[in-house]
């Protein structure tokens, strides 16, 4: 369910030149500049959350864009005066935006502490990286658990996986590379992990939702590091797809949200970072349709990914390079 | 007593200002020390972890491939973490060249290898504390330098800090409200040992001229010192001259009573009518000095013994009674009849010859300005308090007079030829004053004097 849309928009005055969007969707209308969202969620996602935001403020009207993690990066760098609001799941990414001040601050919360940073960013949901199957496609093959599972399966039946595993291309993809560094950081399976799923030709991907929708397909058999929540909505429609977390740790990232600095109107921004977090924390499932924030019993055994400066290791220049480089060598096969 | 006395400043003022001043000083001080050491131990606090991460990352430099790598663990910024979400900077140098990190973040000139520099500096209105380390790295093609520097900014820092100054401020008020209270208090001490000694020379008698014999404090006790020699040269000074008027009353009045013998003697022997005029003058002069000695001789006394009065339980009517007992034949003379009316029982602490003294004067005078055949009532009263009054049916005071009639030496206008000296209200007065009393003059309604002597 997942359209490439194509715009050409005609931004010029703002200095948005022409480009294309994965989505870019218009809510409601007013004689006043739209409040300007820069996003990496899916729009479906975000429109009940946008709605109720413009229910609440009157003569308001949100551009919501969609584009990849990375690119939102760069393109909200280049132009941090475009935008109002900037939400994405590379929390890497976020973090220093916010870190190099780009973001405004967003005082008195009633939030989390663990859950913000610097009072200018702030997680809003718990998501976990999945391992997600087609169930008819995995048929008499055992239901693997845990990340050792998975590989001793792909040892043990390589023809059947061959070029049918997918994952994310960490090269593309802000938050692959997120979830592949804290998995590497985490346990040396990962690497094993890797070298096998290269070993059977795994399909590289920019994001969960093509991942997922070439395992309803059938062209896939098991993807690594899916987003679960976009999976686990899913599968709620069909039943081919199963979703697995990881038994012996779930990387789970939280979702972030940032109102820019150069915000062309600060309040407005403001406004809607404080109406997000009420409704995540008031968390009904009809206006906030992402999984809201674990509570913190959860936190630990979910290994969430923490909110602090150490996210920007691996946006380091030589460490990215010594990533993938590694990476590289683990998955892509050249014979 | 002070309206004469030129006062400049308080000496409890003084000194309570001088001790909350110097406490407000010392607090003050203590704060700005306090907070000083605090922002000096946090600061250590934070290049300490600066440092560590600097160092965790430089350590981490080899040559690879013939480049230079850092492949530094994740812990370097984790440790960076703060309760204030401190922001990070850090720059990866290879010399000149930026290796990755933000190149606006530039390594020193003044940097020593295996040394750590430490800087706060200000960008875009944030301040940062840096910590820059370098290393020197020996590959095939020669040694090369790779320095790191890590930044950070310092809000969890000014957020501990600015706790700290807040405890230190509430520290330094309670120390200075603290001293406060005990400046204040010392210098009411101080000032109350000077008052006690103010009290109790002011409760004094106007006649007491002892010593102050209560322990004063030493600072105080040069003063008391020449309060007490001056006290008591004072006190010989006057004893002196009351000495002097008793002694001189009494060598005047023995040749004036031989005098007056002889001169009476003459009378006897002389027919001629002026010369027995200037007899009897003489006669009446020598009788007026030498009344007047005798009130001099009475006044000096009473004078005297007002100082130190020997108190004894006397009962004024037995006094009274004797009294006019003892004048009744004066009184026989003139025909005038002296009745008392007592109340009942009087009692008093006094000094019953100076209370003679004064009744007999008042008796005195009603005998010798009442005309003969009169009466002359002695009243004791109890109510509102002890008096003894002298009713006479004479022709009372003067109204005119009244005030100053008392004075020494007063006579008035209706004293006629009757021999006096004017001295004996003056006693009478002074022995009132002694007991703690006063002496009334006034006139009756239906005539003649009335004069009370209130205790
Ligand atoms: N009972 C009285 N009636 C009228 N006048 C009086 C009476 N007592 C005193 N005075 C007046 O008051 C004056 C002062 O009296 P005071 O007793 O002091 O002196 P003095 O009687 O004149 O002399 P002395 O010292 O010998 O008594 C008298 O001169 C007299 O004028
Ligand atoms: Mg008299």
């Amino acid at each position: 369910m997942r359209y490439l849309v194509l715009l050409i928009l005609l931004l010029a005055p703002f200095g948005i030149l022409a480009r294309e969007w994965e989505d870019l969707q218009v809510f409601g209308s007013s004689d006043r500049p739209p409040l300007r969202i820069l996003s990496s969620t899916d729009t479906s996602f975000f429109a009940p959350i946008i709605e109720d935001f413009i229910a609440m403020s009157p003569n308001t009207s949100v551009e919501y864009f969609v584009t990849g993690t990375v690119e939102l990066d760069q393109m909200f760098r280049a132009a941090p005066d475009q935008f109002d609001i900037v939400i994405s799941s590379a929390m890497d990414l976020q973090l220093k935006l916010a870190n190099d001040g780009f973001s405004s601050t967003v005082m008195n919360v009633d939030h989390p502490d663990w859950a913000q940073w610097h009072n200018s960013l702030f997680a809003f949901t718990s998501e976990p990286a999945a391992i997600v199957i087609n169930r008819k496609a995995f048929d008499g093959l055992n239901i693997p658990g845990r990340r050792q599972d998975l590989i001793q399966l792909m040892r043990d039946h390589p023809d059947r996986f061959q070029g049918r595993v997918g994952t994310y291309d960490v090269r593309q993809s802000g938050l692959g590379y997120l979830f592949a560094t804290q998995d590497a950081r985490a346990t040396e399976t990962y690497w094993r992990l890797t070298e096998v799923m290269g070993r059977v030709g795994a399909k590289l991907y920019c994001c969960s939702g093509q991942m997922i929708d070439d395992l309803r397909s059938g062209d896939l058999i098991m993807a690594y590091n899916v987003l679960g929540s976009y999976a686990q909505a899913q599968a709620a429609i069909s039943d081919d797809l199963m979703v697995i977390l990881p038994s012996e740790f779930p990387t789970t990232m939280m979702r972030t949200i940032l109102a820019s600095a150069a915000a062309p109107d600060p309040q407005r921004a403001d406004r809607f970072v404080r109406h997000l977090l009420k409704l995540q924390s008031v968390g009904d499932p009809a206006i906030f349709p992402l999984p809201p924030l674990a509570v913190s019993e959860d936190f630990q055994t979910q290994r969430t990914i923490n909110l602090d400066p150490a996210l920007m290791t691996y946006l380091d220049q030589m460490k990215r390079e010594a990533f993938i480089r590694e990476w590289e060598d683990a998955i892509v096969q050249v014979d | 007593m002070t309206a004469n006395v030129i006062v400049s400043g308080s000496l409890r003022n003084r000194l309570a200002i001088i001790l909350t001043g110097g406490a407000a000083l010392l607090a003050l001080v203590l704060y700005l020390v306090v907070r000083a050491l605090a922002a000096q131990v946090a600061q250590q606090g934070q290049d300490n972890i600066l440092s560590a991460s600097m160092s965790s990352v430089l350590d981490t430099a080899v040559i690879r491939d013939g480049r230079v790598m850092l492949d530094f663990p994740y812990s370097s910024f984790s440790m960076l973490n703060t309760q204030a979400d401190d922001r990070v900077f850090y720059a990866i140098y290879e010399g000149e060249t930026l290796l990755s990190g933000y190149d606006w973040l530039v390594v020193p000139d003044d940097l020593a290898p295996e040394n750590t520099l430490f800087e706060t500096t200000t960008i875009n209105g944030d301040h940062l504390r840096v910590a820059t380390g370098s290393r020197v790295l020996i590959g095939s093609d020669g040694p090369r330098n790779v320095s790191v520097s890590i930044a950070q900014t310092q809000d969890a820092l000014s957020n501990t800090l600015n706790g700290i100054s807040r405890n230190v401020a509430f520290l330094g008020l309670g120390f200075f409200l603290m001293s406060s209270a005990l400046a204040i208090w010392a210098a009411s001490t101080t000032s109350g040992q000077m008052r006690r000694l103010t009290t109790s020379v002011t409760r004094r008698g106007p006649q007491d001229l002892s010593p102050v014999t209560k322990a004063v404090p030493s600072e105080m006790a040069p003063l008391v010192g020449s309060l007490n020699t001056f006290m008591s040269r004072l006190d010989h000074t006057l004893t002196q001259s009351e000495d002097f008027i008793a002694e001189a009353a009494h060598r005047i009045r023995t040749p004036l009573a031989t005098v007056r013998s002889h001169a009476e003697a003459t009378l006897q022997r002389v027919d001629r009518e002026d010369n027995r005029k200037s007899l009897q003058a003489m006669v009446r002069a020598i009788d007026e000095s030498s009344r007047t000695a005798g009130q001099l001789l009475d006044h000096a006394m009473v004078t005297f013994r007002a100082e130190n009065l020997e108190m004894s339980q006397v009962d004024l009517v037995e006094l009274l009674q004797e009294l006019v007992l003892g004048m009744t034949p004066v009184a026989e003379m003139k025909d005038i009849t002296i009745t008392m009316k007592v109340e009942g029982p009087a009692t008093l602490l006094g000094d019953a010859i100076l209370l003679q003294n004064a009744l007999r004067n008042l008796i005195d005078n009603a005998l010798k300005y009442a005309p003969a055949e009169t009466r002359l009532l002695v009243e004791v009263s109890r109510s509102p308090t002890l008096s003894v009054s002298v009713y006479d049916e004479g022709q009372g005071f003067a109204p005119d007079e009244i005030e100053t009639l008392s004075g020494r030496f007063v006579r008035g206008k209706n004293m006629g030829n009757k021999v006096g000296s004017g001295l004996g209200l003056t006693i009478a007065q002074e022995v009132a004053v002694a007991h703690g009393g006063k002496l009334i003059l006034s006139n009756r309604p239906e005539g003649g004097a009335c004069v009370t002597l209130f205790f």
